[in-house]
């Protein structure tokens, strides 16, 4: 390499010229840097956890926002509830179809769909115990609900323990009776095993089930839920009060508009749809949120990596001062001395951001791998991270090298050593 | 060498230093001089006399404020910091009292630094070390490090590495100055060897035990040269 900035005057003294190859500058400056390899990596390490920082950060956020979204998306994004208009006292209130699911499912974009009705029961208790204990407590006040087979779907429940109600017990109106987790617990039911019977009033259900997630209608895990069936022979149901749908994702605004006439063609204003409203911006909102703030923790970090290297370089630069007095005389000009002082800050900033790259990603994949979750990373991360490097080095070496070469040599050969 | 009519490597006319102070001070007043190829010369003076400031404005490292300073004929004044910058790295081969070799670099490399900024291919770079080292007495040492040399072997180093690339002119500034009398004349006879060579020697000194050894001895005193007969 030959800087040419400066026209030649003749030929004959274009020989004469100070230069340097490129082979010569970089060994000057591998040397420069490895002359004190201890100093040398303690400064990268500075600028190594700065973008390690920065790197593990905004792959947590990416990572952790993922899953944020993911949930958020899936639940809030998919779901339709329809309920009817509430009417004042005295108006007979409006009612949804027993088939409402059937109607759903007929629609595209719909994964599931139930009913669900409080079951009143005048007050009945319920019970596991054939005899009154007079010392513990045998029966409790728990909700009743009615569903529909497609019901345990929609909401995405989970069995813990035996199975749920299907069809035919809806259509028999059997006494069969699913618990959530948490009716379970009061009535003492771990296992549908040794099939256990329930009471509710005088009447007997056969447990069939335990349900121990659900994903929407959290109501439901403290619930004695029975078929719809015989919800409506033995207590007079007259109307679903709530249709759950499940949609996949990105159609639930369609479902929701096609939902009052697949329900009630009759009368569309009778219904009132519950569906996601833009999710999506609350989604932007959240992670850009987390962004800001991992940015700028990564930026402090790396802020200060960038003074490291400054600071060192400058002290470097200050301890060289003989060394480069010397070589001035020996015929480097000053923009040889900037480069060599510049180069040696670039490469230390260089290979700091491609170790910090390779910690931060190792940081991402390690905290996702411990935590069960997906580990997103920017593409452009790896390859950015030590470009970055290089640039802070280039930046933070900037000041030092000027004054190294502003440095006359008269006075670096006479005070350096 | 020695056989040729000698011409003159270094001419200054009425040249002259002045530091833009307040007052300014002049450093170098009116001076003339001319080094032959093949002197062997010796300035001497107190300190504040203005033999730095000679020996600067020679090397090219400090730009003198008026009169003619001519480097084997060429107008250093002309010239740009760049080909300043080659004419110190080509033609003139600098000796520093404090020896300036670089502690992390073994002997060899700190002799092959004199070529980086040449521009020049690495090719038998290190030939031309080990034979500058070996001018010098030191070809058995290469890959020592400085630090474990004496003094006088350090500056047979840095002597050595001024030799590289045969330059016209030997710079020296207090060549001895950190030495002990018994390795100064060592140095000096090393000069003394090189001086048969044919090779031009300007020393810088207030040593005049050191100076008689040279052959030409001048004085400066307050910016003005005064050559003893």
């Amino acid at each position: 390499m030959r800087f040419r900035f400066q026209r030649k005057k003749s030929t004959d003294r274009s020989g004469d010229l100070s230069g340097i190859t490129a082979v010569d500058l970089l060994d000057e400056v591998s040397a420069g840097l490895f002359a004190r390899p201890g100093r040398m990596i303690l400064t990268v390490s500075g600028t190594v956890i700065g973008i390690a920082a920065l790197v593990a950060t905004l792959g947590l956020a990416r990572t952790a926002g993922n899953r944020i979204l993911g949930r958020f998306d899936e639940l809030a994004a998919t779901e339709i509830y329809v309920t009817t208009q509430p009417v004042a006292d005295g108006e007979t209130p409006e009612h949804l179809p027993w088939d409402s699911p059937e109607r759903m499912q007929r629609l595209e974009g719909v994964v599931a769909a139930g009913n669900l009705a409080t079951v009143d029961t005048n007050g009945a208790l319920i019970s596991t115990s054939p005899i009154s204990d007079p010392a513990t407590q045998t029966e409790f006040e728990l909700p009743v609900q009615a569903a529909s087979p497609g019901m345990f779907n929609a909401v995405r429940a989970k069995v813990a323990n035996g199975r749920l109600i299907d069809e035919g017990n809806s259509q028999r109106a059997d006494h069969v009776a699913v618990l959530g987790s948490g009716a379970a617990i009061r009535l003492g039911i771990t296992s549908v095993a040794q099939m256990p019977a329930l009471r509710i009033g005088d009447e007997l259900y056969s447990i069939i089930g335990i349900i121990d997630r659900v994903a929407r209608q959290q109501d439901l895990m403290g619930a004695v839920i029975i078929p719809e069936g015989t919800a409506r022979k033995e207590y007079g149901v007259t109307t679903p009060d709530l249709v759950v749908i499940e949609t996949q994702i990105g159609a639930a605004t369609l479902i929701a508009k096609q939902t009052p006439l697949a329900l009630r063609p009759d009368n569309v204003t009778v219904l009132k749809i519950a569906s996601p409203s833009e999710p999506k911006r609350v989604k932007d909102a959240v992670v850009n949120d987390l962004n800001t703030l991992f940015l700028l923790l990564g930026g402090v970090s790396l802020l200060v990596g960038a003074i490291g290297i400054a600071n060192v370089t400058l002290v470097s630069v200050m301890e060289r001062t003989g060394e480069i007095g010397l070589r001035r005389a020996i015929g480097a000009t000053r923009l040889h001395i900037a480069t060599q002082f510049l180069l040696e800050s670039t490469s230390m900033g260089f290979v700091g951001g491609v170790i910090g790259a390779s910690l931060g990603t190792f940081v991402v994949v390690g905290v996702a791998a411990f935590q069960g979750w997906t580990p997103v990373l920017n593409p452009v991360m790896p390859i950015l991270a030590p470009v970055g490097g290089a640039v802070i080095g280039l930046l933070s070496g900037t000041y030092p090298a000027l004054r190294a070469a502003r440095m006359e040599p008269v006075a670096a050969l006479r005070t350096g050593t | 060498m020695p056989d040729q009519p000698p011409s003159p490597t270094i001419e200054l006319r009425e040249l002259s230093r002045v530091f833009p102070t307040e007052p300014p001070v002049r450093a170098l007043e009116g001076v003339d001089l001319t080094i032959y190829n093949g002197d062997w010369i010796a300035i001497e003076g107190p300190s504040g006399s203005g033999k730095s400031t000679l020996l600067n404005v020679l090397g090219c490292l400090d730009r003198h404020t008026s009169g003619t300073y001519l480097f084997e004929g060429m107008d250093v004044s002309t010239l740009t910091d760049r080909e300043r910058a080659g004419l110190r790295g080509r033609r003139i081969g600098f000796v520093f009292q404090s020896f300036h070799l670089l502690g992390h670099r073994s002997v060899l490399e700190n002799v092959m630094m004199a070529e980086v900024y040449r521009h020049q291919s690495r090719h038998e770079r290190r030939t031309r070390a080990t034979t500058a080292l070996e001018k010098v007495g030191l070809g058995h040492r290469p890959d020592f490090m400085p630090t474990r040399l004496s003094g006088g072997e350090q500056q047979r180093v840095a002597v050595a590495r001024a030799l590289l690339g045969a330059p016209s002119v030997l710079l020296c500034d207090e060549p001895t100055g950190n030495l002990d009398s018994k390795t100064s004349d060592m140095i000096l006879d090393l000069f003394a060897e090189l001086h048969e060579e044919g090779y031009t020697i300007a020393m810088i000194t207030h040593d005049s035990d050191i100076a008689q050894r040279a052959e030409r001895r001048i004085h400066i005193t307050d910016g003005h040269l005064q050559e003893a007969s």
